[in-house]
């Protein structure tokens, strides 16, 4: 009896499993024939076209797509959409062996270490501009503080740094201790402000601060100590607008302050970062699903960004990247 | 343990109970209290997690969050969207976010995860405990190797099992297949040990009368003592089983990517509950924690589930010899 | 036919006979088969051994051997933070912090289990105890991050440490291998036989003494294994040290600053944004390597002491 009762544990929880599917597939039957519903400017979505995309690449971008593909779904499309993590260079990596349709990218594809590697392979691909990200500085709600320069921001940051309190960086400001929460060292965001901002020949931010992985632990910190200062995301600093400070930035014509607008005008220099989305080619061309993917993606950027929190693209930007995905195969 | 033994244990039990005036003085309570103190601190630890966590998770223990994929854009644009193209807000906005891809991977890992490690570790713990002699240099390197195995990160499974789905040929790794071998390897130490210790506890006399009555050696494994050890199996398998289930990293490792599809078969890509808590977690969007919060009670529940199924097991089955 | 015994273990648990016999053609085949699945485990380890060991021998080509061991990086390193001793340190301060406080909770649910529980009450108690281990270790290092650190350590304790730290990591590793510890620990205990209690209590001791100087004493190689495989599983532990036990190294003593471990370092890693191939990816590698290295020569460890203190009944 024994042996019987363990022989019905597997196809049991088989069964269970197969039941759960049975029962919730049941939801998919909405959105139907999912065509032109008339009104946004939607581009008629075939929903007849089946098939998977796979994409890779930053987890900073990674919230676009999958809102790409989520409402893609939602409008009646059966293709499936798989999307992963592994960072901008783990996703190129894979890009340019031709293991995935897209890779997702958080700055443009290396020059000197990637684009050999896609040419040696026979991995033709097109460049599409996404979004852009305005990398805020937070900081306490209650510091007396509200404006940067870059230079500041280098004698911040830097590595080596020494500076301990506001004071250090303006006598004008405050003489208060500053507590300093930063991303952790192989996430994007910290790459992009050594890199590009800090602009130190190491590549490195000062390594005293208190550093995570994880934003919202960030957003923790700062938002509750005295005097804290740190930098994320656009995404993460909105979601909590009511419990940080966002500092406006000098980028050498006069301070500003980090919002769609100014991203999208090129104002808030050097801290909007564009978002990328790097297509194959050939599975462009080849697979149907790719390219319903990707048409549908550029033609709804702008809800997209939105709906991830993203910042669109400017008028420019977005004509730039319509003739480029026009381009792609041609 | 022997007959005699047992017995013997009984009765000094009984005896020891009964001897509870010695055990009044001050040290003695104070040990005692200690005592209570450790057994019960792990529970006062757990329920401190599950509160905690149920608080957190509390607005949204509804179906949704079973039947729903993940749905990561911002309620305000959804509303926006839903109005827009006349899509429901539930199936787009963050506030009705669901588990049921991760709910219905992690299902289907497990299945296949134990239809590859209760046999192959059943196969070789039988071979360890009945067949092999036992102090041979290679059969001593075996379980100095099971018990290194046991001890090994997670992540590294996960290494090792993209290596093998490299080698079987397949480009994506991120299916079930794949996310199997990975957690297969990672409890088959777990399924072998402990399937060792319980045709251990079968006693020989099972096996000398089977062996007595003309039985091959073979035979005597198959239908006797597999059979009588089958409540320890299960019970190691699900234990085996449950630590799987909560396992994110060597998933990771093997790319697995999130999913917003039911898996179909076993090469269909998948992702994993605690993949997917994992992710939520550090999103910024405030909706998004909190389902990522109530996900946690679900793989809880899940777990305990298991691990409830496993004690009834080895209560109602367990054979005192 | 025959069956020769030989001396099996000495708990009593009875000898396990040698079986020879005739066979049946088909059996060679069925012990062939099940002779592979044995020798399973150790392609297993082999292969573990294969995939780590080329890319970190790529790494220490790349690297010398001396950044590799040391304390701190090298000025000017840029990217690439060769040394690894900071992540042997964060590993072992964080496991000292588990095992102080898994080892004495621990042996203590051990002993009320085998020595106070009667049979009925243990049937429930030690599956709660286990309950611990089926938490799975994400779901630990986010209640690190949002209970323990915050809640416990700063607001209650008041103890003003950093977002991630040793001592939070620490303390929820240490709940998390309790039942690892416990579970040993009891089998250990129970392997006693009751003859030795008998005797102490004959000798007028009561409990509290036969349990701390006899029975303790008796079973120290079962708990002494208990312990190091506790060990083993607290420095193999990679989520709640990824989660909450920090991301940068740190040489420093005191626990309520986040220091990376082994494998807190081998998670982030792998997760970041380095492409594989590159020196800083393939020093995960490198520490994976070390690590294998370290949990197979604890385990040796383990397995001596074991031998050596058993005591034959």
């Amino acid at each position: 009896m024994n042996v019987n009762i363990r022989r019905a544990v597997v196809p049991g929880v088989a069964a269970l499993a197969l039941l759960l599917t049975a029962c919730a597939g049941e939801d998919e039957a909405e959105g139907g024939t999912g065509t032109d519903s008339g009104s946004g400017g939607t581009s008629s979505l075939d929903t007849g076209v089946s098939g998977e995309v796979i994409v890779d690449g930053s987890s900073t971008v990674y919230p676009m797509t999958t809102a790409a593909a989520q409402l893609m779904n939602a409008e009646g499309s059966p293709v499936e959409v798989s999307v992963g993590e592994s960072g901008t260079g783990g996703g190129f990596e894979k890009f340019c062996v031709g293991d995935t349709d897209i890779s997702d990218a958080s700055r443009p594809i290396d020059d000197e270490e990637e684009v050999p590697v896609c040419e040696e392979n026979g991995i033709e691909y097109t460049e599409l501009l996404v979004a852009t990200d305005a990398l805020t500085v937070a900081v306490h709600p209650d510091l007396a503080v509200d404006c940067l320069t870059v230079d500041q921001l280098k004698e911040l940051f830097g590595p080596g740094s020494k500076v301990d309190s506001w004071k250090d960086l303006d006598p004008s400001f405050p003489d208060q201790e500053i507590t300093g929460f930063i991303p952790g060292t192989d996430s994007g965001t910290y790459d992009y402000m050594a890199a590009d901002v800090v602009e130190d020949e190491s590549e490195t931010l000062r390594d005293d601060f208190e550093s995570s992985e994880d934003d919202n632990v960030l957003v923790q910190g700062i938002s509750g100590t005295q005097g804290a200062v740190g930098f994320f995301g656009y995404s993460y600093y909105e979601e909590n607008a009511d419990t940080l400070k966002a500092l406006e930035i000098d980028g050498g014509d006069g301070c500003v302050a980090p919002s769609a607008e100014t991203a999208q005008d090129g104002s808030y220099t050097p801290l909007a970062r564009p978002l990328f989305i790097y297509v194959n080619d050939a599975s462009y061309a080849e697979e149907e699903a790719v390219s319903t993917f990707v048409d549908y993606y550029v033609a709804n950027l702008a809800d997209i960004a939105e709906g991830a929190q993203f910042i669109p693209l400017n008028e420019e930007d977005y004509g730039t990247t319509q003739e480029s995905l026009a381009g792609i195969g041609g | 343990m022997s007959v005699a033994s047992t017995a013997a244990r009984e009765a000094t039990a009984v005896v020891v109970s009964s001897g509870r005036s010695k055990d009044r003085n001050v040290a003695s309570v104070v040990f005692l209290s200690a005592l209570w103190f450790s057994l019960f601190f792990g529970v006062v630890v757990l329920l401190a997690l599950i509160i905690d966590t149920a608080i957190d998770g509390a607005g949204r223990f509804d179906l949704h969050l079973f039947t729903s994929y993940e749905q990561g854009i911002a309620h305000e644009q959804a509303e926006n969207f839903s109005e827009l193209r006349g899509i429901p807000v539930e199936d787009l906005s963050n506030r009705f976010t669901g588990f049921r891809a991760g709910i219905l991977g992690s299902l289907w890992l497990m299945v296949t995860t134990a239809l590859l490690a209760i046999p192959l570790g059943v196969a070789a713990a039988t071979y360890l405990e009945e067949f092999a002699t036992k102090d041979t240099w290679y059969n001593r390197l075996i379980e100095v190797n099971l018990q290194n195995l046991a001890a090994v990160p997670s992540i590294i499974y996960g290494m090792l099992a993209a290596a093998i789905m490299g080698l079987l040929g397949f480009q994506f790794k991120g299916i079930v297949l794949g996310g199997a071998i990975a957690l297969a390897l990672l409890i088959l130490p777990v399924v072998i040990i402990t399937t060792r210790e319980a045709l251990r506890a079968v006693p020989t006399e099972i096996r000398q009368g089977s062996l007595a009555l003309g039985a091959t050696v073979w035979q005597t494994t198959w239908r006797q003592t597999l059979p009588s050890a089958v409540p320890g199996i299960a019970t190691g398998t699900i234990l085996g089983l449950s630590r799987a289930i909560g396992e994110a990293a060597p998933l990771i490792m093997v790319g697995l990517a999130a999913a917003t599809w039911d898996p179909t078969g076993f090469t269909s890509k998948v992702e994993a509950l605690p993949m997917q808590i994992f992710r939520m977690a550090s999103n910024p969007q405030g909706a998004v924690q909190e389902a990522a919060s109530a996900g946690i009670i679900v793989l809880l529940v899940m777990i305990l589930g298991m691990n409830a199924l496993a004690i009834v097991i080895r209560n109602k089955f367990q054979k005192s010899w | 036919m025959t069956v020769t015994t030989e001396p099996g273990p000495p708990s009593g648990a009875g000898s396990a006979p040698v079986l020879t016999g005739r066979k049946r053609p088909g059996e060679t085949v069925i012990r062939a088969l099940l002779m592979l699945a044995a020798a399973l485990s150790v392609a297993i380890t082999i292969g573990i051994i294969l995939a780590v060991l080329q890319p970190a021998l790529d790494f220490f080509r790349q690297v010398p051997l001396g950044d590799f061991l040391a304390t701190r990086d090298p000025e000017g390193s840029g990217e690439l933070r060769p040394a690894a001793l900071p992540l042997l340190w964060g590993t072992a301060l964080t496991t000292i912090i588990a095992l102080a406080i898994a080892v004495p909770i621990g042996l203590a649910a051990a002993m009320y289990l085998s020595e106070y529980a009667s049979r009925r009450s243990r049937k429930w108690l030690k599956p709660t105890v286990e309950l611990l281990a089926g938490v799975p270790s994400v779901v630990y290092g986010f209640f690190a991050l949002s209970f323990v650190t915050p809640t416990l350590l700063n607001d209650i304790l008041s103890l003003n440490v950093s977002l991630t730290n040793s001592l939070g990591a620490g303390l929820v590793l240490g709940v998390m291998i309790i039942p690892t510890v416990a579970s040993l620990s009891e089998d250990a205990f129970s392997a006693v036989p009751q003859a030795l209690r008998q005797g102490s209590l004959a000798m007028g001791a009561n409990r509290m003494q036969t349990t701390l100087r006899v029975v303790l004493p008796a079973a120290l190689s079962g708990v002494a294994a208990a312990v190091v495989l506790g060990l083993s599983r607290a420095v193999g532990e990679t989520m709640i040290v990824a989660l909450a036990g920090g991301s940068s190294k740190s040489m420093s003593a005191d626990p309520t600053e986040g220091h990376q471990t082994m494998t807190a370092f081998i998670a982030q890693t792998a997760a970041g944004e380095n492409p594989p191939g590159s020196p800083e990816y393939n020093m995960l590698f490198a520490v994976a390597l070390l690590l294998f290295a370290i949990t197979f020569l604890m385990n040796m460890i383990s397995i001596r002491i074991v031998r050596r203190f058993r005591q034959a009944y």
